[in-house]
């Protein structure tokens, strides 16, 4: 990682001035799987203008954060969400095995379940609101928004929205099928406040599932207003079907949504002031250098470049324009989380990244 | 059953020559430990479909295990014997099944957390192999020719930015006749020094009409092979019990007959062809995958003194997965570009693995278009020039 702690002015900025009460969190996966030198290595800056030149002045950044579990996108986001490195079936609708983040936030601090929303890529994901631990499990999570899920059963098999419904690229063949408490149709209108109508009139204009994505998200932000908030970005993985321009471009489209979704935070009084962002791909992908991968194409090898990813932090309660390298764990998430937002998160694996909290 | 266990009778559902190799080896086999075991026999059990220098390789890996001692050998694989295996595995039929073993341990080792350790000791092994058993050297200094964006009108970046630092880049050249130029370059060197499957032609779309001394393979050619597969993978998806392994499953264990290979073909091409269908990721999709892949594989089983791969345009969107009628498939060329220009570099790295790289020589050449880069042992590395010349004058300089 060439980016080092002169690149940016340090500054002493932003210590958190709104009660904890109040604070919100929007948590993006870049994903899924992008590689350093695709993203802020200084030959892959080009592809992130946005992170670069907008957001990363604004943030904290870490340049190692590594990811130590099964490098599959499901069974990681999972980790990233627990804290802990699941070893769940990636390719099953399965929920985590230890309470997710949204679990412990809503317990702990009594949130009703408005309160913590996910908003996922596949099928695949549509567990991930809920552990199936005892003490927490069923009804105490997140609920979960699979908008390419939605467009499908408003669009009826109706072929104008096929860009948009690939339901996953590393089985492009195969979709798992939907388990467990589903956002249904008929929700769009009652919590949404959004017609199916409107909602497939809006889609046609859209270009990829991720931007299906973020145009929920801020309907969501706007109707509900949750203050937990994550959004699994999945374009980048593309990348599994070998086109290098693909995948690129897919990394400069979810740059360009990252920042529509930090526009968004600025605009939204609820959110606006009170809202800390954490950017982050689940992984990386495969180096070019190794022989047993094909590169950028998959993340099978489990060498350090797959492993090793960044994060970038920003908004209430983060100090703007510093670099971290020392290495952090991608379970340390879960931990901070709850440091920041002052809730427990004991089963977790990781520790609160001091630096944020 | 154990390694320990094999027997020269447990390879009898094995083709015959695969066969062969195995009973006279059985006595090496069984000294090596279960999760290392089943990855040789997925070699061994396709050795009468494998090219000359994979037999080569295989030969001498096993013969290499009748040479080490009993301590020797235990030293050798001491990492992976500390691999430990669930009694799921164990209970496999992986003498016979030994790719679905494989496919089923890689799951294990991830969900285990034991897949760095096994890819710590999988290296090990393999230095010690390479150590052992040095490779062969081609007999004439390998040439790589990479042919991107055709139909392409420009770019907005660089071409060739991960190339430049290790060879010359030309913006002069004079792209009349070129592609010829080079077929003709490949057919001289695979007249002069006729090697079996030493000298590839690949290409994206419809090939150019090429010397019967080349080994050619092409995505255009193989279109009905590839619609077979994707409509046996849209019948087959939605069956109950359907994943995604058990719909891999089932494409390794398609054969040659199931997906309409005409007769008479040589077999190792059409296992090889198979494969890049059947094994590659998106290969049934874009033609610059399927290019790159070929490329990759073609080096690293083949081996090839001579390859020169074409990357044609390529489908833009991803659809033709699930819809059945893709006849029409919008192109983009622009994007085929950039992705020509990125699997060029693969193509060099891959081939820079094989023995003799400090001697091989590489060009990629934009078609019908003034820029191309050449890398060679005479060829000065991060230079540029501005002289103009044709491919056949850059390729004697490097060649």
């Amino acid at each position: 990682m060439a980016l080092g702690t002169a690149l940016l002015p340090s500054s002493a900025l932003a210590r958190s001035g709104s009660p904890r009460a109040k604070r919100k969190v929007v948590v993006i996966t870049f994903g899924g799987g992008a590689r350093d030198q695709e993203t802020f290595a200084p030959e892959g800056q080009e592809n992130i203008p946005h992170l670069m030149w907008e957001l990363l002045p604004q943030s904290t950044f870490f340049t190692q954060v590594v990811n130590r579990g099964i490098l599959g996108h499901y069974v990681a986001t999972a980790s990233l969400a627990t804290g802990v490195y699941e070893t769940i079936n990636n390719f099953a609708s399965l929920p985590p095995e230890h309470p997710t983040v949204f679990e412990y936030f809503r317990k702990d601090l009594r949130r009703p379940p408005s309160d913590a929303w996910v908003v996922a890529p596949s099928n695949g994901f549509n567990r991930i609101g809920e552990s199936n631990n005892r003490s927490y499990g069923p009804g105490a999570g997140a609920r979960v928004i699979l908008p390419k899920h939605l467009l499908a059963a408003a669009s009826r098999g109706r072929s104008d929205y096929e860009h948009l419904l690939r339901d996953n690229y590393e089985t492009p063949f195969y979709a798992p099928a939907l388990q467990g408490g589903e956002f249904e149709l008929r929700q769009l209108e009652d919590i949404l406040k959004l017609s199916v109508d409107d909602f497939k009139a809006h889609a046609r204009a859209l270009s990829s599932p991720d931007e299906l994505s973020v145009y929920i998200v801020r309907q969501l932000m706007r109707q509900v207003a949750p203050s937990l908030l994550w959004i699994t970005m999945h374009d980048i993985d593309i990348a599994h079907a070998g086109a290098y321009s693909l995948y690129i471009d897919g990394i400069q489209r979810t740059d360009r949504l990252c920042a529509d979704v930090w526009g968004a935070i600025q605009k939204e009084p609820e959110y606006a002031g009170k809202t800390t962002l954490f950017i982050l791909p689940d992984f990386g992908r495969d180096s070019d250098q190794d022989a047993g991968g094909n590169g950028f194409q998959h993340h099978r090898t489990g060498d350090a470049l797959s492993r090793t990813t960044w994060m970038l932090a920003l908004g209430e309660g983060v100090r703007e324009g510093v670099v971290y390298d020392r290495p952090i764990d991608s379970t340390d998430l879960v931990p901070t989380l709850g440091s920041m937002l002052d809730f427990s998160t004991s089963l977790a694996q990781g520790k609160p990244i001091q630096e944020l909290v | 059953m154990e390694p320990r266990d094999l027997k020269p009778e447990h390879f009898k559902a094995y083709p015959p020559e695969a066969r062969k190799l195995a009973i006279h080896y059985v006595f090496a086999m069984q000294r090596l430990p279960l999760s290392f075991l089943p990855s040789l026999l997925r070699e061994v059990i396709d050795y009468d479909y494998k090219f000359p220098a994979e037999r080569k390789s295989l030969e001498k890996e096993l013969a290499n295990w009748s040479l080490l001692s009993e301590e020797q050998g235990r030293e050798w694989v001491s990492g992976l014997a500390q691999i430990s295996l669930s009694s799921q595995l164990r209970q496999l039929d992986w003498v016979n099944q030994p790719a679905q073993f494989v496919e089923q341990l890689s799951a294990h080792l991830w969900t285990t957390h034991q897949m760095d350790s096994f890819r710590e000791a999988a290296l090990d092994y393999g230095d010690r192999l390479h150590a052992a058993v040095p490779a062969e050297t081609p007999p004439i200094s390998r040439l790589g020719i990479a042919v991107i964006g055709r139909d392409a009108a420009g770019h907005d970046r660089p071409l060739f930015r991960k190339l430049r630092p290790h060879g010359a880049y030309f913006n002069r050249v004079k792209p009349e006749n070129g592609l010829r130029q080079l077929l003709d370059a490949v057919a001289e060197r695979a007249k002069l020094h006729p090697i079996p499957y030493g000298h590839w032609y690949i290409d994206g779309g419809e090939p150019e009409g090429h010397d019967p001394a080349l080994t050619s393979v092409s995505y255009q050619a193989l279109q009905p092979t590839r619609s077979a597969i994707l409509c046996k993978v849209r019948t087959e998806k939605d069956k109950p019990g359907m994943g995604p392994e058990a719909l891999r499953t089932l494409l390794a264990q398609m054969g040659p007959q199931e997906l309409g290979f005409a007769k008479g073909l040589d077999p190792v091409m059409e296992r090889f062809q198979l494969k890049l269908f059947t094994e590659g990721s998106g290969t049934q999709v874009f033609s610059t995958t399927f290019v790159q892949w070929a490329a990759r594989e073609a080096l690293r089983r083949a081996q090839p003194c001579t390859l020169l791969v074409r990357f044609a345009p390529r489908a833009k969107p991803m659809n033709d997965l699930l819809s059945p009628s893709q006849d029409q498939a919008e192109m983009d060329p622009a994007g085929a570009l950039v992705d020509g220009d990125f699997g060029a570099y693969y193509n060099w790295l891959n081939q820079q693995r094989l023995p003799g790289a400090d001697k091989s020589a590489f060009l990629v050449w934009f078609e019908d278009h003034n820029e191309a880069l050449a890398i060679g042992p005479g060829m000065p590395r991060g230079t540029a020039s501005t002289s103009e010349a044709n491919l056949k004058e850059v390729l004697s300089w490097i060649t």
